[in-house]
């Protein structure tokens, strides 16, 4: 595994105001972790692993505190640069897929480096290497309305990837997949873990993908309760 | 990166078909809204010029006053003298002497004695010596029966008088008025044909003679109640009307006389000026009132595709796209939106306001009592305007909806659209 660190969050706090009221989200987290990692924020809803997960990836900005990902401070980022910094560096992977309904599959697949501008045939060489890797270059050009729940999230792991980026953060990635499917899906990122060394931060609660990871972040009322490495 | 979002744009119907129906039907009745306004307002502009104020009208002062009663015994003298300066000061421009007149109709029967009256508003124009009058007045085309005046003493009357007081092509009528004296005029004519002009005020009872004749019966050798003057290309021009009209007036302001000459604009006449700023104003009312709720309702539109886009447009930005980025291509999307709806809408709008320029609509029943000099056929009329009028605003509103819902949807922070994309 590399060694170099690729984030560093110091006593981050997050508060959501309601009103006169504000709710404490995160309360003074503070880890960091490297190039390659296969990590999972775990812990109950309204723990603070969305939270983190949107913080690091220059979704949302902190309230106190710092998040450095990729050298880049995430709060004083412009909105610009943080698109950039999502753009160039950042895989998103969520729980209901969320694939583009009027593209196809390549077309959704496709879209990340469209934003990166790459040319034609680069385009099309890592879409279908993308599509290869989830093994679903035979569903190409289907919609994702004609796709089961499983290929949905294959899909959105390949447009996750097909820029091979740094980090790709995953929210609750098999909350909506039955056991076999999430199998296949977690075994496949850390295929792709092994072989790209792409770091997964992975936010869940789900037992089948807390026995993959290979660090266990444990959050609870916002603040870091444990911090363990899987065997 | 355009053309895929094209493409996403195209097959998204809630996206692409939705809006431009919308604006397609904005545009189409703004078009042909705005193009009925203009053929009505120049229709009814053209039929008053002909019949009744031409572009420009001389009359005496004293006869201006009380130009309601058609008071021929103030009308203008020396009308061939007054008509050749005319003639010679405005060339190209069109001048003609006219009599409007009202009276009873009597009828006889085979005996001599009276069989029917009606009363009867007259115009007397030059028919024998030119046809230019007949021609503007399409007397020709107006005749439903007989012929047109081919010697003096003949005259036509209007098919529905014609039909009321039961007389035929040849039957003998008589006119009783008053002559330009203060006198009882009487004078016989013979129906030579009878006349249907498709206005409701001439149909409904006018006789038309020739203008000899009736200088001749009231009395008039060489008078006349008005001079109308046309321009050379048949087209009002306010702003040259005003001037002549100007110029003329000028020539008799310090004459006290109140039988001199008075040169009156077409806009200056039976309240038509206002009328027609009263039209103006009301077209621009309801294309604006049109033009708004289209806005809103795209702005809706707009809000309502934001709404049902927020989980794409959270992927957008969880993929690297920045919010300019997105709202750029948002606008771009509604300028696609609103160059497809605006031009089916203005081909739409321009289609049906040709069929009823071909075709146009009978008001008729709409006329029946009304003495306004207005075709009983309203129709559109295509010009320039029709191209742009509801192009530019359909193209406008639906950038502004797109932008102003983009604005909505952009308050919110980057986070709370990647929320309800988790939603």
């Amino acid at each position: 595994m590399a060694t170099s660190q690729i984030i560093t969050v110091s006593n981050l706090v997050k508060d959501y105001f309601m009103g006169r009221q504000f709710f404490r989200a995160l309360n003074g987290i503070t880890f960091s972790a490297v190039k390659g990692e296969f990590i999972g924020f775990v812990g109950p809803s309204g723990s603070g692993k969305t939270t983190l997960l949107n913080i690091i990836g220059a979704l949302d900005n902190p309230t106190s505190g710092e998040a450095i990902v990729l050298n880049k401070p995430v709060s004083t980022l412009h909105q610009k640069e943080a698109a950039r910094l999502r753009n160039d560096s950042i895989g998103f992977i969520f729980q209901t897929y969320n694939l583009l309904p009027v593209y196809t599959v390549y077309e959704n697949v496709e879209f990340p480096l469209l934003l990166l501008k790459k040319g034609n045939a680069e385009r099309e060489h890592a879409v279908m290497q993308a599509l290869e890797w989830v093994g679903l270059t035979a569903k190409a050009h289907s919609r994702p309305n004609q796709l089961s729940g499983g290929e949905s999230q294959r899909v959105a792991v390949a447009r996750a990837m097909v820029k091979v980026p740094e980090i790709v953060l995953a929210d609750e990635p098999t909350a909506n997949l039955d056991a076999a499917n999430s199998h296949n899906i977690l075994t496949m990122m850390q295929r792709l873990n092994d072989e790209l060394k792409t770091t997964f931060i992975f936010a869940t609660h789900d037992e089948k993908v807390i026995s993959y990871l290979h660090r266990k972040i444990v959050l609870n009322d916002g603040r870091v309760v444990d911090d363990i490495m899987m065997n | 990166m355009i053309r895929f979002l094209l493409k996403g744009l195209i097959r998204d119907h809630h996206r692409s078909v939705f809006p431009v129906i919308i604006v397609s039907l904005g545009v189409m009745l703004t078009t042909l809204l705005f193009s009925f306004l203009s053929g009505v307002l120049s229709d009814m502009i053209d039929a008053s010029a002909r019949f009744e104020t031409g572009h420009l009208k001389i009359v005496t002062r004293a006869y201006q006053t009380l130009s309601d009663q058609l008071p021929n015994d103030l009308a203008l003298t020396h009308v061939d003298t007054l008509l050749a300066s005319l003639r010679r000061d405005y060339p190209g421009y069109d001048w003609t002497a006219r009599i409007k007149f009202a009276g009873l109709l009597d009828v006889p029967d085979e005996h001599g004695e009276t069989k029917t009256q009606n009363p009867v508003f007259g115009l007397a124009v030059d028919l024998l010596r030119s046809g230019r009058e007949a021609e503007r007045l399409n007397v020709r085309k107006a005749i439903v029966s007989g012929r047109m005046p081919q010697h003096p003493g003949e005259v036509l009357v209007s098919d529905e008088l014609a039909r009321r007081i039961d007389v035929g092509i040849g039957h003998p009528i008589t006119l009783l008025s008053s002559s330009s004296s203060g006198g009882m005029a009487i004078q016989n004519f013979i129906i030579c044909g009878t006349v249907e002009f498709g206005i409701a005020a001439m149909d409904r009872g006018a006789m038309i003679a020739d203008l000899s004749d009736i200088q001749y019966a009231l009395d008039m050798p060489d008078g006349a109640a008005e001079i109308l003057g046309y321009s050379p290309n048949g087209f009002y021009v306010s702003d040259e009307a005003a001037a002549m009209r100007h110029a003329f007036n000028d020539r008799f302001t310090r004459s006290a006389d109140r039988y001199a000459p008075v040169m009156m604009t077409l806009e200056e006449q039976n309240g038509l000026g206002e009328y027609i700023s009263y039209i103006d104003t009301v077209g621009y009312i309801v294309v604006g009132v049109f033009l708004a709720a289209m806005s809103m309702v795209l702005l809706i539109v707009g809000l309502m595709s934001g709404i049902r886009r927020y989980g794409e447009i959270g992927v957008r930005l969880a993929l690297g796209e920045s919010k300019d980025m997105i709202y750029t291509m948002l606008l771009v999307e509604s300028v696609v939106i609103g160059i497809a709806g605006s031009c089916i809408g203005t081909v739409l709008g321009v289609a049906i306001a040709y069929y009823f320029q071909e075709i146009g609509l009978d008001i008729t029943g709409a006329l029946r009592n009304s003495s306004i000099m207005m075709s009983n056929l309203v129709r559109a009329r295509i010009g320039a305007a029709s191209f742009y009028i509801g192009f530019i605003p359909g193209l406008a509103a639906t950038l502004l909806g797109t932008a102003l819902s983009g604005i909505q949807i952009f308050k919110r922070q980057t986070a709370s659209l990647f929320k309800e994309l988790e939603a």
